[in-house]
Formats: structure tokens, sequence, C-alpha cells
């Protein structure tokens, strides 16, 4: 019994870790700019087919041995996912921004941004599934009837690694602050001499990196990449950033694992067919009695 | 006489249509398309009661027809068609006739009712969490019927046919162009007339400002449950329409790309214009039809279309205001406000 207990939060960590990883991305954007960045599950496919090609070339032609093929996707894919998150943003976002437009508008961008970056895959890549290279060598411990792979231990422990430099960014270094100031005051900000766009490029860059982080690690535990892994995965990650109240790192975390453990025991007690279903349905309570999620403040309306 | 010139040109149109498909001078795939267009303006129209004039930003409109399309499905194969599951027809299919309009009805009533799901919590939750509330309902839905193994789960529903086959059984005559017509013209006069009543003048104060609205003694709970309620059942007019045209039914294709389709269109008309939502309507139908030969990059295209459509006039076609309101002239044609 305490056994299976285990076993199952072990579960709950992993898929939460990656709910998690995203939905930190979602909330940093949300908290600079108000602004749901819709295709941000989409860059998390984009990761993990970056890291795919990087792996295959590092493993095939470099002929590389697998933990140095990894060390060197694990960088080549967190530049590279940046890059296309401030590339989006330079070329989607900005314009609008600057025009004032209501925010509205750049939440439709987005999410056109994201059916773009599906489909232009699908069309590029074609249909057909990519099996992702093994780099490392699966290890399953058991201890005590609880069994766990060295994947799952390396998923939760990068997990909580980012959620921490994250949370040190954003509390403890100028650029944090000045985050932290956007989102206070849009309009002030800049009269501060504090140049905002390079603030927005930085957050861009830190929210895409992470996916890009969450992608290998998904591609190295589920193997296998198709052009729509990131609609789904990307639109739960976004609900668990708003049921931990969005625009607070520590929401979107603690949202992530909370949305992994609800998902595991439902799998765990009832058929998988329930998941979304009661998933959806405790996000929903949640939302009706906490109306501003689990860290939100409320903000008071003023006329 | 001028002042009905809207009315009488409607009129013909639907005659014309009617009288072309029934001499089948329009193939059935133009037929189709048409139909489509007719169940694509009812769910813009519908999206922009909530997300253009009420300003919620809703993105799980597709649950609602997906709760319309099978209630009305599920009761039109009990009522009159011989199915596997349900067994011999519960009434006379010559009455299907009679009985379809109360069908799509019923759909519609049950949609309002799904509703309920986002407008209570709508009463506390406010912009993005509301957003979430309503992706959730989406996918509550969805869930609900993907494991009731009764009506086909997620492999979907189908009969719907034979109703329409007993239609045509009693008076041979393009059953399904003329309901879905109709079913457009009247949803978007309930809509129009909605909007322009008190209740639209409340729903227009919350998108202004609720808590100014709410000292204003406007009882701004009512009202979001009513606007809910009025664009959910709505949206389920139009699932029942969707269903019967297809004759096929599965959870799937109510996912939250066909919400995100929803929601195009209504940014593209223009938030708080429904003849925009008409408009928008309209040309996205034959949009996709238009790039249906690039296949998957139909997909790349018209996502890109919309992005630069929001570069340059980022308030969509229309912007806020009616097709009266922009060619002044127009207005000597219809009686209407």
């Amino acid at each position: 019994m305490l056994a299976s207990i285990l076993q199952n939060v072990i579960n709950a960590l992993q898929w939460g870790s990656f709910y998690a990883l995203i939905a930190l991305g979602y909330t940093l954007v949300y908290g600079v700019l108000t602004l749901i960045n819709f295709a941000h599950g989409d860059i998390f496919m984009v990761g993990a087919y970056i890291a795919f090609f990087v792996a295959s070339f590092a493993l095939t032609t470099l002929g590389l041995p697998g933990w140095a093929a990894l060390a060197l996707t694990i960088p080549a894919t967190m530049v590279l996912t940046s890059l296309v998150g401030v590339t989006l943003e330079r070329i989607a976002y900005r314009p609008l921004r600057r025009k004032g437009a209501h925010r509205l508008y750049v939440v439709i961008t987005a999410l056109m941004a994201g059916l773009i970056l599906e489909n232009g895959n699908l069309a590029i890549l074609g249909a057909s599934r990519k099996a992702f290279p093994p780099l490392i060598h699966e290890t399953v411990y058991t201890i005590g009837g609880v069994s766990f792979t060295n994947l799952k231990i390396a998923v939760i422990i990068s997990a909580f690694l980012v959620f921490a430099f994250l949370h040190w960014v954003v509390t403890r270094t100028r650029v944090g602050m000045a985050m932290r100031a956007i989102s206070y005051d849009k309009f002030a900000v800049p009269l501060m001499g504090i140049p905002m766009d390079n603030i927005i490029v930085v957050t861009f860059v830190l929210g895409s990196a992470f996916a890009g982080l969450a992608g290998i690690l998904f591609a190295m535990s589920y193997p296998v990449l198709e052009p729509y892994m990131g609609a789904l995965i990307g639109w739960k990650a976004f609900i668990a950033a708003v049921v931990g109240g969005i625009g607070d790192i520590r929401g979107a975390f603690i949202g992530g694992f909370l949305l992994g453990a609800v998902e595991i025991m439902v799998v765990a007690f009832f058929p998988s067919t329930f998941r979304d279903l009661i998933g959806f349905t405790v996000l929903l309570v949640i939302l009706t009695f906490k109306p501003t999620g689990l860290f939100g403040v409320a903000k008071t309306t003023k006329i | 006489m001028l002042r009905y010139t809207f009315h009488i040109l409607l009129i013909l149109a639907g005659g014309l249509i009617t009288w072309m498909a029934y001499e089948e001078m329009i193939g059935l795939y133009t037929l189709s398309v048409l139909m489509f267009m007719g169940v694509n303006i009812i769910m813009s129209t519908s999206l922009n009661l909530v997300n253009g004039y009420m300003g919620e930003f809703s993105c799980g409109h597709a649950g609602f027809m997906c709760v319309g399309a099978y209630v009305s499905s599920i009761l039109g194969v009990l009522l009159f068609a011989k199915d596997k599951v349900f067994g011999a027809p519960l009434l006379d299919p010559s009455l299907a006739i009679y009985a379809f309009p109360f069908i799509v009805l019923a759909g519609g009533v049950a949609a309002a009712l799904a509703g309920l799901l986002v407008a209570i919590p709508s009463y506390k939750t406010r912009g993005d969490y509301l957003a979430i509330i309503t992706i959730a309902a989406n996918y509550i839905i969805i869930s609900v019927i993907e494991n009731l193994g009764v009506i086909g789960g997620s492999r979907g529903f189908m009969g719907m046919k034979r109703v329409i086959n007993a239609m045509e059984d009693v008076a041979y005559l393009p059953w399904m162009p003329i309901w879905v017509f109709l079913f457009t013209v009247f949803s978007v006069w309930l809509l129009r007339r909605y909007l322009s009543s008190t209740f639209g003048k409340g729903v227009s104060a919350i998108c202004q400002d609720e808590v100014a609205a709410e000292i204003m003694s406007v009882n701004t709970n009512k009202i979001k449950t009513i606007s809910f309620m009025v664009s959910s059942g709505v949206a389920g007019i139009a699932g029942g329409l969707f269903a019967y045209v297809i004759g096929y039914v599965n959870p799937g294709s109510f996912n939250i790309l066909k919400s995100t389709e929803a929601l195009v269109m209504v940014y593209l008309g223009g938030m708080g214009s429904l003849s925009g939502s008409i408009l928008s309507a309209v040309l996205f139908t034959l949009l996709l039809e238009a790039l249906r030969p690039l296949q998957i990059i139909k997909w790349v295209v018209i996502p890109l279309l919309l992005i630069i459509l929001m570069q340059f006039r980022p308030e969509g076609i229309m912007g806020n205001k009616e097709l009266g309101d922009m060619f002044p002239w127009l207005k000597r044609f219809y009686k209407f406000k």
C-alpha cells in the first residue's frame, strides 16, 4: 500500500515537472506583459524537435557517445529554442505592442503563431512520428517495491533547479526587479530609464529556453515526437499556471505539480479516460472558490 | 416599401437557394459549403455576444456546440429513426418533419444549461481566469461524452441521415439547406433583439466597467448568466445543425481547435459587430474552401493571413461598427434599429 502510494507520488512528481516547466514560461511572460502566450506549448514542441535534430546530428554525424551528445544537446536546444521565442516576440508581438493594440489581439496573434508552428512543422517534416534516439542508459532502481529510473529523478531535480533559478532571478537580480516593476506599472517603468524591450526579450529567452529544456526531458522520457504534442500539454500547463495564480512563479510551480498529481491519481483509481474529466473538474472547482488561483492576489478594481 | 428591401432580399435569397437545391442546379459540394457558412455564422455571432459585446474571453465555445449536436442528434434518432442502440423509433417517422425544429431547439436548450458551467463561476472569476474556466468546460464536456459508451463514446454517433430521409419521404424538399437557412436567420435575429434590449445595454455596461455597472444598479450576475446561456444556447443550435448536415458526430471534432476557429471568426469580423461576424464567417468559410488544394499548408497560410491582419487592422474588418454605421446609405433599406 505504502509502496504504491510512493510509486504514484514519484510518477506524479515526474509528470508534474513537465507541466511546471512549461507553466513557468507562461507565467513569466504573463507576469511581465499580461499576455497569454498561447504559442508557448508549441515552443515546447519545437524544442523537442530541435533536441531531436541536434541529438541525431551529434550521435550519427559527429559520432559522439551518448553523454557527450546530451551535454551538447541541452545547451544547443535551449539556445535555439529561445531564439524561436525571441523571433516570435520580435516579429509578431512587438509591433502590436508598439501600436498599443488591445491585448486580446495579441492573444489571437499568439494562438495563430502556435498554429503556424504546429502545421508548419507538419508540412515540412511530414506526419510520420520521430523516434528520439536514446542518449543515456536508463537504469531502473527498486527500493522497497518503489521503482524509479535515473531519468525520472533527473526530470524532477531539473524542475526544482529551474524553479529555484527563476525564483532567484525574479526576486534577487536587477533584471528580475525590472520585470516585477513592469508588471507593477507599465507606464512608469520607461520613465525610470529601464529598457522595457530588453527586459521583455530576457523574459522570452528565459521562458523559451526552459520550454526547450522541458522538450528535451519530455522527448527523453517519452521518445515519440509528433507536431501536435505541444498543443494539449501546453493548454494544460497554462491551466496549471492559472490555477496557481498566473504571474507568480511559485503558483506556476505548485499548479504544475498539482495538475500532475491530480492526473496521476485519477489514472491510478479510475479508467484512464476519466483523466481529463476529473482533472478539469477539480480545477473548475478550485477557480470557482478561489477566483484568482492559489497564489494570486485579488486586485482591487477602481473606477 | 424601400424599408423592407432587406427582408425581401433575404426571403428571395432563401427561396433561390431552396429552388436551386431542389432543381439540383447547385452541386452537393456548393450546398454543403453554404450550409457550413450558415453554421459558422451562428457560431461567430453567438460567440461575439460574450467575447465582443460583453468583453469576456471565452475560448471553449465548441463545447456548447458539442452538447447541442449530441442532444439533438440523439433525440432525433431516438424518436424518428431505427437504430441499433435505441431500437425502433418511438414516434411515427413521418412526424419528423414537424418535430425537427423542436429537436434542434432542444439541443439549444441543453447547451444553454451547459452554459451554466461557465456562467456560475463567472460571478466571481474574471478575465484570464474565466478564460481557463471556459477551456476547462470545453474539455469537461468532451470528456463526459467520450466516457458515455451508450452513445458511442469517442467513436462517435451516427444515424441522423435516417431522420433526414424520414423528412424527405413525407415531402421531397432539400430540408437541410432550408433548416440551416431558417435557423441562421432566427439566431441572428435573436441575438440582434437581445443586444438591442435592456439586457443588451447591461451587456455593454459590463463590457465598459463591471464595477461601475453594478453601482449603477445593473444586476451583473443576472445579465452574465443570461448572456452566457443565450450565447451557448445559440451555439447549441449551430451544433445541432452541424450534426445533421454532416450526419455524424464525434467528440473529437468539437475540441479546442474548433473553438479557436470560432474565436478567429469573431476577431476577424470585429468585436461587437454582428454584421462583421456574419461577414467574417462567410469569408472564413470561403477561404477554408479556396485553400483546400493546399492541404496542410492551408493551416499555415490562414494563421499567417490573420497575423498580418492583426498587424495592419487589429480591430478586425468592421471594428465595433455595424454595416449600417459604416455605410449610412444602407439604412434606407432596412427598418429594424
